[in-house]
């Protein structure tokens, strides 16, 4: 870890400024994922620019949604009898990620940035692709049985490792950022996270010293019949293997609309239109889900060790879609 | 004292021990009050941090200190340019031997890289982060070379070594001519078992404070389960007299045999702190405790058995293969317990061995006793399935009679008991005997069990008694607590050796100052500090049976020693109790303010060995060395598995263990639920991962080498079986610190056999197997 100076922003064109203008600058939310990785020297940074003074805060019900302050903590989030009631989709990804303790310190915003877990990114000792353009992605032949079996490339198949932003990459919701110059722009979240390609340390499309205002949801049928299934090596506390965010709307055994975006099989929280597209108008029968798993997956490239996701995957959509066609 | 009397001829109903009293430091550690090693706030106290490299293989080039050096705080940066010279290294044979190093090389003694994550620089500063930072600026330039990762590497040798486990246990053992016999068998099976890399993982990490007294005088305060091996390895490569290093370790956060050892990392910062002139402390982090202190290394085990039609046992042949270090040929001795587990008259066991890019292995609770009953445990598991026979019947018609490997008599064995109780505490006998079949909606149910055994290693310590005429007692053995519990069960025995209420003893331990104990390893700890503080204890009312008899103001003047006996504090003719009078009136009379005693304890062989020498009748004297020492138990284990998800959940779980006596029933039961966590670890998800090409872990945080949670743990169902053993040491106590987690993963293998019809023989069970595993 490397020194840095600290500021405390109470404005947020104070913290945007600061980190346009500061080359290796960062904000810092709950810190977990980036003193994590400041202390591996993934990351170094010369400034922190702690943000937890701005008023991103709220959970609360528009015209058209929820909005969440990117500034909210996960637990209370989750927790939230709107979310619950409304969004339980969303609740459930908060509730079945990280740890109390994270949860309690860990933001919304911060949550949608965090970083894979690629063991070759989390070592500089290793070549990567992802911290280092160029030196080369020794995942591919070499440990890769957490990495993605969706969206990745020859540079890199690094997993997006979160939850929350499956869960809100499913019900379409849209992040507010704000630059330097106090100019806010909204940008669809399945827009906000981009495939490796050839430039796997670029993983966002936010540009530097933008800062996520907050995140909207729309109101749906489909979101208030939603859930999130997580399976994972352990029963707590561990990233997902894989992990299915769905959403139903079903009236007289057919689907009227359909969410679905899988988590821990790709590179980016993957929403599958294709299997929305299977759901849509067909009956809410098992082999409807199947099919619509298949369609899923039906782009996987998988790697030696991570074969089982191609099927683990799809058990788990159908799994999450069976369940909650009971309910 | 020529001949040991037993605790249970002196204290038939002990009022102490055997109770499940609070931990007597419980309440100084929820305070924060308990001290750990890095915790001593010294004055002039400075940091040390260490580089590590990058490559598993090749040479420092140039290392460039320059940066570094100018940063803030730094006080030195230690190179293998740089560092002193040690009297001994263990990078040959004899140092490593005088030494007791767990590994036979240290770093920073030459340019060579053996493995990733090697030490290559030392940087002390005066603040803890200043150091780490300063860390991060040494340049290191290596020549890398494509490193062995494994045996598993195509470009490994392997060899056949005439000895592992440090020279420990034969690398070839043959008992009849097992190939004879599994030919003419008409059954015969052979399964192949890997076992991924396991880490310790305590969670206080290694840590080493070292503050020079004076040029030759070295005080360190320690994470160790030993201060006296370390004391030793330090001054015999400091080339310091023993007795001018202290070594101290009042409270330890876990071991689990990774703090067996004095390694690298301690000597490092005892050399830093003669050089900077001040106090230095170091403690690893997680990500270095993953390449400082061992781990279980990575295996394949084969094992072969053949059987009658009615599961008899008639052949066992194992074969291991295994990484080891470049320089020592360590490998757990897995077959110890296939040997002795089950009568058969034949065995035949094989090592094999490739040097890889990594550290030594080291001894990983259980070392061997834990794979090795993975193994035959599953295996006897099939054979019960392949011939229809309950699994526990499988095992009783193979019940071991005497030790197998060694003919001789058990000293005790309850292992029938514990079948039979755990079995009912489980609801056994109603479990459909078909596997694959038994559902809870979408869920796979499986029950499964396995039998745990753990040796009963030799050994001996000290321990002193200074009991005060007020009617209270200090006592001092200079053993460890490794968290489990040795302060309260030490308090227990004393309390009662004493006649004393616990709470008028004060039990001291964790320093080289006070009488030598044993390393707190190989289950050993409980059994020998145990019978050095009774011993202790008897010395001090010999001493004083002798004051009374001889003062004519006592009731017991004139009395015959041999007719005096010690009951709560009182000193009374053994034929007439009224006569005799307490201790502190005798003390008081005499002016004696405080009595010491001493004691030596000896546990397993030697105890019974010493025990027959002395022994008045001859009758005992033949059985001198006479029996084969262990504790025995069985494990019951209830999964839940998600076919689709391949998910594995423990849900219920029962353990049945006969140990001898058992000191603390609170403390006992906490041991045995730990170990079966730690085992449960191994079965489900404990796996470093070491990447094939660059022979460097890719998994070294907690965040990803996962530890069950508590989600993962269900209730836990323990009990222990009345075991009197008067032949394993003076208080009739065996460890089990161990044996808790023998037997484990087999028992959980075994339930996901019964519930799915799958034999995964290749742990952790993780999803991905489970998926991608055929019925059989
Ligand atoms: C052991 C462990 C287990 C975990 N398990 C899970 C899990 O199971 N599921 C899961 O989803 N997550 C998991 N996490 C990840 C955790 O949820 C994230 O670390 C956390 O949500 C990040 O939030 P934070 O506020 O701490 O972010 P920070 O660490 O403060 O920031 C992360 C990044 O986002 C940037 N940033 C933060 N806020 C903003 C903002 N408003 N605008 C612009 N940039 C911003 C920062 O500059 C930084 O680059 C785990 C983390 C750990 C350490
Ligand atoms: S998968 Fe991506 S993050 Fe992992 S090593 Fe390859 S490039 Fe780096």
């Amino acid at each position: 870890m490397n020194n840095f100076t600290y500021l405390q922003a109470t404005a947020a064109k104070d913290a945007t400024a600061a980190v346009a203008g500061t080359k290796e600058a960062a904000f810092i939310a709950g810190g977990t994922t980036l003193l994590d990785l400041m202390k591996l020297d993934v990351e170094n940074h010369s400034q922190l620019v702690d943000i937890n003074m701005l008023a991103f805060k709220g959970v609360e019900q528009t015209a058209d949604g929820l909005r969440i302050g990117a500034l909210e903590r996960m637990s209370d989030v989750g927790e939230n009898p709107l979310v619950l009631q409304n969004y339980p989709v969303i609740s459930q990804s908060l509730l079945l990620a990280a740890s109390p303790q994270l949860r309690n310190m860990a933001s919304i915003g911060g949550n949608i940035l965090q970083r894979t877990r690629c063991g070759y990114f989390r070592d500089t000792a290793f070549p990567c692709n992802k911290r280092q353009p160029g030196s080369g992605c020794p995942a591919q032949d070499g440990e890769n049985r957490g990495l993605a079996i969706l969206g990745g490339s020859k540079s890199c198949i690094a997993t997006y490792p979160g939850d929350l932003a499956v869960a809100l990459v499913a019900l379409d919701a849209v992040l507010l950022l704000e630059n330097s110059k106090g100019k806010q722009r909204r940008v669809p979240l399945v827009d906000f996270h981009v495939v490796p390609g050839s430039t796997p340390q670029r993983e966002t499309v936010i540009e530097p010293g933008e800062l996520i205002v907050s995140v909207t949801v729309p109101a749906a049928a489909h979101a208030r019949k939603s859930m999130y299934l997580k399976v994972r090596d352990r029963a707590s506390y561990a990233f997902a293997l894989a992990s299915a965010a769905v959403g139903l709307d079903v009236q007289g055994g057919q689907i009227r609309s359909a969410r679905v975006a899988l988590g821990g099989v790709g590179t980016k929280p993957w929403r599958s239109l294709a299997a929305e597209k299977v759901l849509t108008g067909a009956p809410a029968t098992e082999a409807t889900f199947r099919a619509a798993a298949a369609a899923a997956v039906r782009d996987a490239q998988p790697h030696e060790q991570n074969r089982f996701k191609v099927e683990l995957a799809q058990n788990t959509l159908v799994r999450a879609l069976t369940e909650l066609s009971a309910a | 004292m020529e001949n040991e009397p037993a605790f249970f001829e002196t204290s038939p109903t002990p009022s102490s021990v055997g109770q499940p009293m609070n931990r007597v430091d419980g309440r100084d550690k929820v305070m924060g009050r308990a001290k750990y090693s890095a915790e001593y706030p010294l004055p002039g106290l400075t940091y040390g941090v260490l580089k590590t490299s990058d490559i598993a293989k090749g040479k420092i080039q140039n290392i460039d200190t320059s940066a570094a050096a100018k940063a803030p705080g730094v006080l030195a940066i230690y190179t293998h340019l740089n560092l002193p010279k040690l009297a001994k290294t263990p990078n040959d044979a004899d140092g490593k031997k005088a030494i007791g190093a767990p590994m036979g090389f240290l770093p920073l003694t030459s340019d060579v890289i053996y493995y990733a994550g090697q030490p290559v620089a030392l940087v002390v500063a005066d603040t803890f982060e200043r150091a780490t930072q300063a860390a991060t600026l040494v340049r290191v330039t290596y020549a890398a070379e494509q490193p062995i990762a494994a045996y598993t590497d195509p470009k490994a040798q392997l060899f056949n070594p005439e000895k592992i486990q440090d020279g420990k246990a034969d690398g070839y053992t043959r008992r009849g001519d097992a190939r004879a016999a599994l030919a003419s068998s008409p059954i015969k099976m052979t399964a192949v078992y890997t076992h991924a890399i396991n880490h310790h993982n305590p969670m206080e990490p290694g840590s080493t404070t070292a503050i020079w007294e004076a040029p030759d005088r070295l005080t360190v305060y320690e994470s160790t389960q030993g201060v006296t091996r370390t004391q030793k390895s330090l001054a015999a490569m400091l080339g310091l007299p023993q007795d001018q290093v202290r070594v101290v370790t009042k409270f330890l956060g876990g071991g689990f045999g990774c703090k067996g050892s004095c390694w690298p990392h301690t000597v490092l910062t005892a050399q830093a702190a003669k050089g900077v002139g001040r106090p230095v402390k170091l403690v690893l982090s997680r990500k270095q405790q993953f390449t400082s202190m061992g781990h279980r290394e990575d295996q394949t085990q084969t094992l072969t058995l053949g059987a009658t039609n009615e599961g008899k046992l008639t052949a066992l042949i194992h074969e291991k293969t295994s990484t080891t270090s470049p320089w020592d040929n360590y490998a757990e001795s897995n077959s110890k317990i296939i040997n002795l587990l089950y009568e058969c008259p034949t065995f035949e066991s094989h090592y094999q061995l490739a040097r890889g890019n990594v550290m030594t292995s080291t001894f990983t609770r259980a070392p061997g006793e834990a794979p090795g009953s993975f193994a035959i445990e599953c295996s006897m598991d099939d054979l019960a399935y392949q011939l229809g026979i309950d699994p526990i019947e499988i095992r009783l018609r193979n019940y071991a009679e005497k030790d197998p490997s060694t003919g001789q008599a058990w000293s005790s064995k309850s292992l029938r008991q514990c079948y039979a109780r755990g079995a009912e505490l489980f609801g056994w006998s109603k479990r459909n005997p078909k596997a694959g079949v038994t559902k809870d909606g979408r869920t796979l149910v499986g029950w499964g069990m396995a039998t745990a055994s753990y040796p009963v290693h030799s050994s001996q310590g000290t321990a002193r008694v200074r009991l005060f005429a007020d009617g209270h007692a200090v006592v001092q053995a200079g053993a460890t607590d490794l968290g489990t519990g040795t302060y309260t069960v030490m308090t227990q025995v004393a309390a009662d050796s004493l006649g004393l209420p616990p709470e008028k003893v004060r039990f001291e331990l964790g320093d080289t100052r006070l009488p030598t104990a044993p390393n707190s390893g190989g289950s050993v700890a409980a059994g020998t500090v145990s019978s050095s503080v009774y011993m202790a204890a008897q010395d001090v009312w010999q001493k004083l049976t002798k004051m009374a008899t001889q003062d004519p103001k006592s009731p017991l003047f004139k009395a015959k020693p041999e007719d005096v006996t010690m009951e709560k504090g009182r000193l009374q003719l053994k034929k007439d109790p009224s006569k005799g009078e307490d201790f502190m009136a005798l003390m008081k009379r005499g002016g004696l303010d405080d009595i010491e005693g001493s004691g030596q304890g000896k546990y397993g062989a030697g105890y019974e060995a010493g025990q027959s020498a002395n022994a008045a009748s001859d009758a005992h004297k033949d059985e001198a060395g006479q029996h084969s020492m262990h504790s025995f138990g069985a494990h019951f284990c209830e999964v839940h598995v998600d076919p689709d998800l391949g998910t594995v959940r423990v849900t219920r779980w029962v353990s049945v263990h006969g140990a001898g006596r058992i000191l603390n029933a609170k403390t006992a039961r906490s041991q045995i639920i730990g170990g079966s966590i730690f085992g449960i670890g191994a079965a489900l998800m404990e796996a470093t991962v070491r990447d094939p090409h660059y022979a460097r872990y890719v998994n070294s945080d907690l965040g990803d080498y996962h530890i069950p949670v508590n989600a993962d743990i269900p209730d836990m169902t323990v009990e222990f079986i009345d075991e009197h053993d008067p032949y394993i040491n003076a208080m009739g106590v065996k460890g089990i610190g161990e044996i808790s987690m023998v037997g484990v993963s087999a028992a959980v293998a075994n339930a996901v056999f019964h519930a799915t019809g799958k034999r995964v023989r290749d742990l952790p069970i993780t999803p991905d197997k489970i998926l991608g595993t055929k019925a059989v």
